[in-house]
Order: C-alpha cells, then structure tokens, then sequence
C-alpha cells in the first residue's frame, strides 16, 4: 500500500515562494516522475514528501492520512540520493540495516531483509566492504538496497543516476525499472533527465517555475502537450516553436517536432542556413538558422549530408503542429 | 606552467624562504635547549656555543626535579589545556552544528555574535573576569582557568567548524534522519568524523596559547596546587638574581607535552587534507 495525495501544498522560505499550491495523487504501485528544470522545486517538493522541510500550507497524506507533522523516520518512506549519502564508518550490510534496527526489529529479521535485498542487487559479494572501497554504480545499488531493506510504502528518488556515467545511468535505469515491477510499489522520482522519465515513469508531472503544468502518461505528454512549456521541455531535441503570423495561421505560435519538418535543397515554405550538422548514425540532426523563426532544428533518421552555410528550404508538417495561443495555452 | 613552477631555481627560492624562517622560528627555541645542558658560566661565556664534555652540566635539570613540585605544575597544565580542549571542541562543534544546519530567526546575528569574541582580546576583560571569580568563589582553582580559556577559544572555533559543517553532505544528514537517526546520534556519528581534519586545526590553534598563557594563572590561580608549568618557571627569576639553568630547564620540559600533543593533532590534519584530496 503506499498512496500519496498532495492536496494545495505550497512552500515558502522567507518570503520567496518555491511551490505554489501543488495537488497531486500517485496511486498505489505507480512509478511517478517528478521532472522540470533545475530550480523548478521538484526536489524541494520531494523533500516535502519525505519530510525533510516543512508544508508551509496545504496537506500531505499517505493512504489517505495526513502526515504533515509526522517526523522523516515514522512516514513508512526511503530515499535515495544523488551523492548516495552511505554512512561512511558502517559497512554495507550495516548500512541496509540501520533502519531497521533503529526500529527494534529481531536481529533475525533484519538480516533476513538485507539478504533478501542484497540478493535482489547481486550485492553478496560486498556486504562487509565499506562505502569508500565500493565504486560510484556499487555504491547507488547499495544505497537503492538500503531503501528496499526498509519495505517501504513509498519509494523516493532524488536524481540517482545524476553522478553515474552514460553506460552505467542505463544500467541502473533498466535495474530500478526491474525492481519497480518486482516489488510493485509506489515510485516516486524526480529528475532533470527527460530520457529517464520517459522511460521510467507510469505518470510524468511536469514542474515549472513551482506549479504544476501537467501531469500524464509519458506518450500523452509527448502526443498531447497542454501548452508550450510541456511541449518545449518535452522531447528531444526540443520542438520548434514558428512564428503563427508569417505562415498566415491564425495562432500565435506553432510547435513542430524536429522530425516533423522536411528538408530540401530547392524548395519549401522557410528559407534558411544550414548553421550545424550532427550526424549520430542512426539519424542526422540539421541546425538551420532562418530569419523569421530563428535558429529550427531538423531531424532526419538516417544519414544526409548538408552543406555548413548552404542555403536550404524547410516545410513543416501542418497535419502534425501544435498551435498555441498568445499565454502559451494549447489551441485544440 | 607547470615547468615553470617546477623550474629549480623557483624551487630553491622557495626552500630557501622556508628554511631561513624556520632557523628564525626555532632558534630560540635551539637556544634554551642547548643552554639548559650547560653550566651556568658557560650559559654567560658564550650563550651559543654548544655543550662540550667541560661545559656539560645537568644541574638545571636537577634543579627543577628537585624542587619537586615540578610534577605537579605539569599535571595543572595539563589538567587545564586537556578540559579547555575538550569543551571548546564539544561546545564549538556543538554551536557550529547548529548555526549550519538549523534555520531559525537571529541565526546570522547570532553567528555574528559569537564571531565577534574572535576580534575582542578576552583579556581586556581580566578584572571583570576577576571580580566574578571572586563572588563564584572559584579563585585558585583550576576550574576558573578551564572555564575562561574555553571562552576564549570558542569564537574561533565555532567560526571555523562551522565553515567545515556547511561542507558535510545534506543528503547524509538527510539520509540519518529518514533511518531514524537521532539529531545528536547524526551530529556525533556522521558529522563530527566527517569534520576531524577542521577539529585537529581547531585543537591545535586553541592549545598552544592555553599551554602558554602566564597571564591568567597569575591573576586567577596563583597559588602553590595550581600553578601552572608556565607560572612555575617564573620562581626562579627574581628580581636580583635569576636560576637561569633551571629556568632553562623548565622552559624546555614544558615545550615537551605541548610538541606531543601538537603530533596527535597533526597527524590528523594531515590525514584528513590528502583524504579530501584524493576523493
């Protein structure tokens, strides 16, 4: 069980306003992604849930009881950090189970617990090493062990894979992906990693300068954005966003994914200047600097080559645009 | 860049440099040990020329052992710099804990508050410190002592373990209290190892004047049971003749616990500055 209701919850330090009235619900065994740029509150608001800052106002329940006041360590959670936060002087199995031992479980039971969860991480052959002998991807399975030791009714993330490097960040992402379904339980996780939340997530809740601008389905998000700041932030490389006018559309802005545009050497609706090419194998991206609508960015899967400062013409897909009012809003 | 700073003639420089301030640092020092081992004319005959198998004399050493109450100005000593350590380390880290990591109203003001005893000399304060001595009834104990020398050692302490606690990871801190940690066992368990290195140059800046002070063993515990090895050496200048192979002697027993506890502290220091280095 572990369902988390966020009810107007905002949070305040002095008199900057970090969050501003967040409601939420993340159902039970839902692997929920909090993502938005740095500084858009996300880790603030997952500290919240863990009980880490106070709620200046509004509720924050679990399965449906109110948890405003209850202190980090009786709220049933467990939190995995970005810098893995072991405890420097235990050894790893100490380190799974300290929690449980602060809570007065038999000795039995809690090294059954950690041998379950050191078997679930393929963590055996470490459990008398300490944090400093262990490498940096070692040391976040241990630090994921010691969440899952706990059974908790909700699983927090704060950016875990932000300090592992690219092959090991894909490693770790399909092994939390693995044990989300194993255990079922409720994820909550926040990163600044769109690939990880698309990925990853059950439900994406897109935060953006400490509200919430949408919340989704990873696809949903993606087909469906509600106005630009979802469709810019989500997908990459980011959605062009066309000045509406120029192209005698009544909208203010329209929104084409890169993939969406076609290139050619001799005719189209844009006319423009191959700025940059980045050929990545699979598909080949084209930067082109044009005058009304800036620099646009072109996708093409497969390889192409484009002359650096030749001059090329753009159409976009109209059947495929989003097209946005003057705030921002989706126009449907 | 790096063959410049690497070039010899940069490094002499800077050997050379280190090594003329160290001969000026220590030369004193060289001077009392070498005149301590030598008799009295020779200490005024020639007051730099080393001891010789004629000059050789141990009575200063013989002196101050004889005197006997020696032993005990060394246990005042360090009876009073041991609890003065100990308490400005444990309220320092205690305070500077607090300032860092708690966000309450007047925190700033109160840092600066304690901050501001580390620009005010404590001894402009004597008589005061005096009078209150006397109402507490608390002249001529060693308690008086211990308890002004962790006041005056404590500004620069929380001023320093609190840059060092601003540097210890949130997430451990945060990590301790979601596992149910208490706030003392996080800030004894996971912080205070974390900040060992800042604790060895904290003891160290505070020990040394402590050890050394004459100051306020003379005004506050001039007596015979608490005298301090600082205060002790001072019965053999007199007005009109002064022992000077037994104050010699006493000056260079007293450098011996003070350079054994520095080597603790340092080895720390060091210990903690190549950890952080290499992390």
């Amino acid at each position: 069980m572990g369902a988390l209701t966020l009810s107007s919850v905002t949070k305040a330090f002095g008199k900057t306003e970090v969050i501003r009235g967040v409601d939420l619900t993340v159902n039970d065994g839902e692997f929920c992604v909090f993502v938005g740029p740095s500084g858009c509150g996300k880790s603030t608001l997952l500290r919240m849930i863990a009980g880490l800052e106070d709620v200046t106002s509004g509720d924050v329940a679990i399965d449906g009881e109110r948890i405003n006041e209850l202190a980090p360590a009786r709220r049933e959670i467990a939190m995995v950090f970005q810098s893995y936060a072991l405890y420097p002087h235990l050894t790893v199995r100490q380190n799974m189970s300290l929690a449980l031992k602060q809570l007065g479980k038999p000795r039995a039971e809690i090294i059954a617990a950690a041998d379950k969860a050191a078997g679930m991480l393929a963590l055996e052959p470490l459990m008398d090493r300490r944090p400093s002998e262990l490498s940096g991807g070692q040391r976040q399975r241990v630090a994921i062990g010691r969440a899952i030791v706990r059974t908790p009714k909700l699983f927090l993330f704060d950016e875990p894979l932000s300090n592992l490097d690219a092959a090991l960040r894909v490693a770790t992402r399909i092994e939390i992906a693995r044990l989300h379904r194993e255990l079922g339980a409720t994820m909550i996780y926040v990163t600044h990693d769109q690939v990880e939340a698309m990925t990853l997530a059950d439900k994406i809740v897109v935060l953006h300068a400490g509200r919430v601008e949408q919340v989704g389905h990873p696809m949903t998000l993606y087909n469906d954005p509600d106005n630009m700041f979802v469709a810019g932030f989500i997908g990459s490389p980011a959605m062009n966003f066309l000045k509406a006018g120029t192209l005698g559309l009544r909208s203010a802005t329209v929104g084409v994914r890169p993939e969406h545009i076609e290139v050619s050497d001799r005719a189209g609706r844009i006319e423009g200047r191959v700025s940059h090419l980045e050929k990545l194998g699979g598909e080949t991206l084209t930067y082109v600097q044009t005058e009304d609508h800036g620099m646009l960015t072109v996708r093409q899967f497969g390889e192409y080559d484009h002359p650096v400062d030749g001059t090329v013409w753009l159409s976009p897909d109209q059947s495929r645009a989003f097209h946005f009012d003057a705030a921002g809003q989706r126009m449907r | 860049m790096s063959t410049a700073r690497h070039s010899p003639a940069r490094s002499i420089a800077a050997h050379a440099v280190l090594i003329a301030y160290t001969i000026i640092a220590l030369f004193p020092v060289f001077v009392i040990i070498v005149n301590s081992f030598k008799s009295r004319r020779a200490i005024f005959a020639d007051p730099l020329a080393l001891p010789t198998a004629e000059t050789f004399d141990l009575v200063g050493y013989q002196t101050v052992l004889k005197q006997g109450d020696f032993l005990l100005y060394f246990q005042n000593s360090m009876i009073v710099t041991v609890g003065s350590l100990f308490l400005v380390l444990l309220f320092g880290a205690m305070a500077a804990f607090a300032l860092s990591e708690y966000r309450f109203r007047g925190n700033s003001l109160m840092a600066l508050y304690l901050a501001l005893g580390i620009m005010i000399p404590i001894r402009l304060g004597t008589v005061a410190i005096l009078q209150l001595m006397v109402a507490s009834g608390l002249v001529n104990t060693l308690t008086a002592l211990i308890l002004v020398y962790t006041a005056q050692g404590l500004p620069l302490a929380v001023f320093i373990l609190s840059e060092f606690m601003r540097g210890v990871s949130d997430d451990l801190k945060s990590a301790g209290r979601i596992d149910g940690l208490s706030e003392y066992t996080i800030f004894f368990r996971l912080v205070l190892p974390l900040v060992r290195p800042a604790m060895a140059t904290v003891a160290v800046f505070t020990m040394i004047p402590i050890w050394n002070d004459l100051w306020f063993p003379l005004i506050l515990a001039p007596s015979e049971a608490t005298k301090t090895i600082t205060l002790g050496s001072q019965v053999f200048i007199g007005q009109f003749v002064t022992n000077w192979n037994a104050v010699l002697a006493a000056l260079g027993l007293a450098i011996v616990p003070v350079l054994v506890l520095y080597l603790i502290f340092s080895r720390q220091l060091i210990r903690g500055i190549t950890a952080g280095a290499v992390k």
